[in-house]
């Protein structure tokens, strides 16, 4: 298996994550030497194992949906790299 | 007292509860220590002023009773801290200052310790050499040059430095134990569930648990007691009766079986690495335990499942990271455009490559053949550990293939940086506790650790095996303070 220019496109775009031509190589280069090293799981048969899913093997536990946090309006727009006070600021979105 | 520094956090805590003393005291020492020690580059943040405030109102009324009474203590900086900075090593979080603190460092500070700084790692903890962090690499007190490890990188040379007298890290694949090993000190992965993750920065959620970096294992089982605590928060913490993990402390292990895994003789393996786990059986048979040979045969398969669980949840709880309500932002032309130069800028070269990775191996087409297939791997990793545990109490193993490299020396290529974490990887992928202790040198002088792997839940006994063979190694961790002009 390699992976090629394009599919490395296709995972930065599905990532969020611009790339230009010279990362994208240096990427497809870091991916295959690591995919590579991760083909040696295939040497497992592993039809009838049971996926791992959760490491403690407890269900999570439900708790009652009460508001616990009043009035931290400022304290979540605190860090906001852009705000009007009330809002988040993105770029338009609609035209 | 002149060398404060040089004293273990539980011979502080007794000189501040005998007020032979102050608080005061302590954190100028451990201020005045990390100020010279700049050229570490431990520190991302400090927040000394605050912590000397705090000192003298603690020694204006103190409080004796609690368990850490005025002890000067920097954390990771992957751990929210309320009102002070928190980056995780990262560009995108560089002018993040939290609102709220995660419960870890709340517990600490609970039982009277005072913050002293915020401690470099690896960015979000991705790293084992503490190279991937925005604010640069760290020194190892050790050497010139030298890697600290990874990702705690910061952390365990601030400790191994006396820059703070013990510290927390947080360990996914190693990040704890590694640092520790490569920094001549001990180090605690506790049992998943034990610690609770609510506001430490997310890198793998199945795998990461925050755990004690210490200079020797009773200060390393008084801060576990501290930070180990159920917490409704966590939904992944577990609610089982924790031990007094410092007041039970015992050197008795008379008796113990410890199994020796065959599979952990790796290809390749250093003959010091070799001879120092031949020399660590023997200290468990002076102890009075029993080696006893165990298979735990899917070792070698450990490492590539990790590198798929790992950065697959890291790829998801990373995608928070888009510019909109707090962290970085790039200019974009429009809001997809902004997203994803935000994140080219924000993240560095290897969380980048991790969430690609991440990404390929959840997208349509590929979860069956890598994710589904290692969250597989992963379950017959975790049988084998219990299979063993059948037949012993705990598992004797090296902590790292070999001891620190220099700066620079693997950063270009991935794969052989991730062989670091080949012994301590298969403990995260089964949940268990792990801690790491300091047993010799190599024939340059840098220290080397030895690992033991306990059963779920089962930190009192390790923490006492390590407190039996601490005591018949008696390593003498060689800082010649050649940073310090």
């Amino acid at each position: 298996m390699s992976i090629d220019l394009k599919t490395i496109k296709h995972i930065s775009k599905l990532s969020r994550i611009s790339v230009d031509e010279k990362r994208a190589e240096k990427l497809a280069d870091d991916l295959n030497s690591i995919f590579e090293f991760i083909e040696k799981l295939n040497e497992l048969k592993t039809d009838d194992v049971k996926p791992l899913t959760s490491i403690a093997e407890t269900t999570l536990k439900f708790r009652s949906d009460e508001i616990k946090s009043k009035n931290i309006r400022e304290q979540i727009i605190k860090n906001s790299p852009e705000d009007n006070e009330d809002y988040f600021v993105v770029p338009k979105v609609i035209e | 007292m002149s060398d404060i520094t040089k004293q273990s956090l539980t011979e502080l805590v007794e000189n501040i509860k005998n007020k032979k003393l102050s608080s005061t005291d302590v954190t100028k020492a451990f201020i005045q220590r990390s100020e010279k020690s700049s050229e570490l580059n431990a520190y991302i943040t400090d927040d000394f002023t605050s912590a000397l405030d705090k000192a003298k109102k603690f020694d204006q009324n103190p409080n004796l009773d609690l368990k850490l009474p005025g002890i000067p203590m920097a954390v990771k900086d992957l751990f929210c801290t309320k009102n002070v900075k928190t980056t995780a090593g990262s560009k995108i979080l560089n002018n993040f200052v939290p609102t709220y603190e995660s419960t870890v460092t709340e517990n600490i500070w609970n039982e009277g310790a005072i913050l002293l700084g915020k401690l470099n790692c690896d960015e979000f903890a991705m790293g084992s050499s503490n190279e991937t962090s925005h604010f640069g690499n760290v020194q190892n007190p050790i050497d010139k040059n030298l890697v600290p490890g990874g990702s705690s990188g910061g952390s365990a040379s601030a400790v191994a430095g006396q820059l703070t007298p013990i510290t927390i890290g947080t360990d996914t694949g190693g990040s704890i134990r590694q640092p520790a090993s490569f920094t001549g000190i001990v180090g605690l992965k506790p049992t998943y569930g034990s610690c609770s993750r609510y506001g430490i920065v997310a890198f793998a959620s199945s795998l990461d648990q925050a755990g004690p970096m210490a200079q020797n294992v009773k200060d390393c089982a008084l801060l576990q007691e501290v930070i180990s605590t159920y917490d409704p928060k966590d939904s992944t913490s577990i609610n089982f009766k924790r031990n007094h993990y410092s007041k039970e402390l015992t050197k008795n292990i008379k008796g113990k079986k410890i199994g020796i895994p065959k599979e952990y003789r790796v290809d390749g393996m250093p003959k010091e690495i070799e001879d120092l786990w031949q020399k660590g059986i023997q200290y468990v048979k002076d102890c009075g335990a029993k080696p006893i040979d165990i298979s735990l045969p899917h070792t070698s398969y450990a490492l590539p499942t990790y590198y798929i669980v790992a950065p697959a949840e890291a790829s998801s709880n990373l995608a928070r990271y888009d510019g909109v309500k707090y962290g970085y932002r790039a200019k974009g032309e429009n809001l997809i455009d902004m997203y994803e130069k935000t994140r080219s800028e924000g993240f560095g070269a290897e969380v980048q490559r991790r969430i690609m990775i991440g990404t390929y191996v959840l997208s349509s087409g590929y979860y069956d053949a890598y994710y589904l297939k290692a969250q597989k791997v992963r379950k017959l990793i975790k049988n084998d550990f219990d299979k063993a545990y059948k037949k012993v109490d705990a598992i004797l193993t090296p902590s790292t293939p070999s001891s620190a490299f220099k700066i620079g020396e693997k950063k270009n290529d991935p794969v052989s940086m991730y062989l670091n974490d080949i012994f301590t990887v298969p403990v995260n992928l089964a949940g268990l506790p792990g801690i790491s202790i300091p047993a010799g040198h190599d024939t340059k002088g840098y220290p080397l650790g030895l690992q033991i792997i306990g059963k779920a839940f089962d930190e009192q006994n390790i923490l006492n095996i390590a407190f039996a063979m601490e005591e018949k190694i008696n390593f003498k961790n060689k800082i010649t303070d050649w940073w310090i002009k």
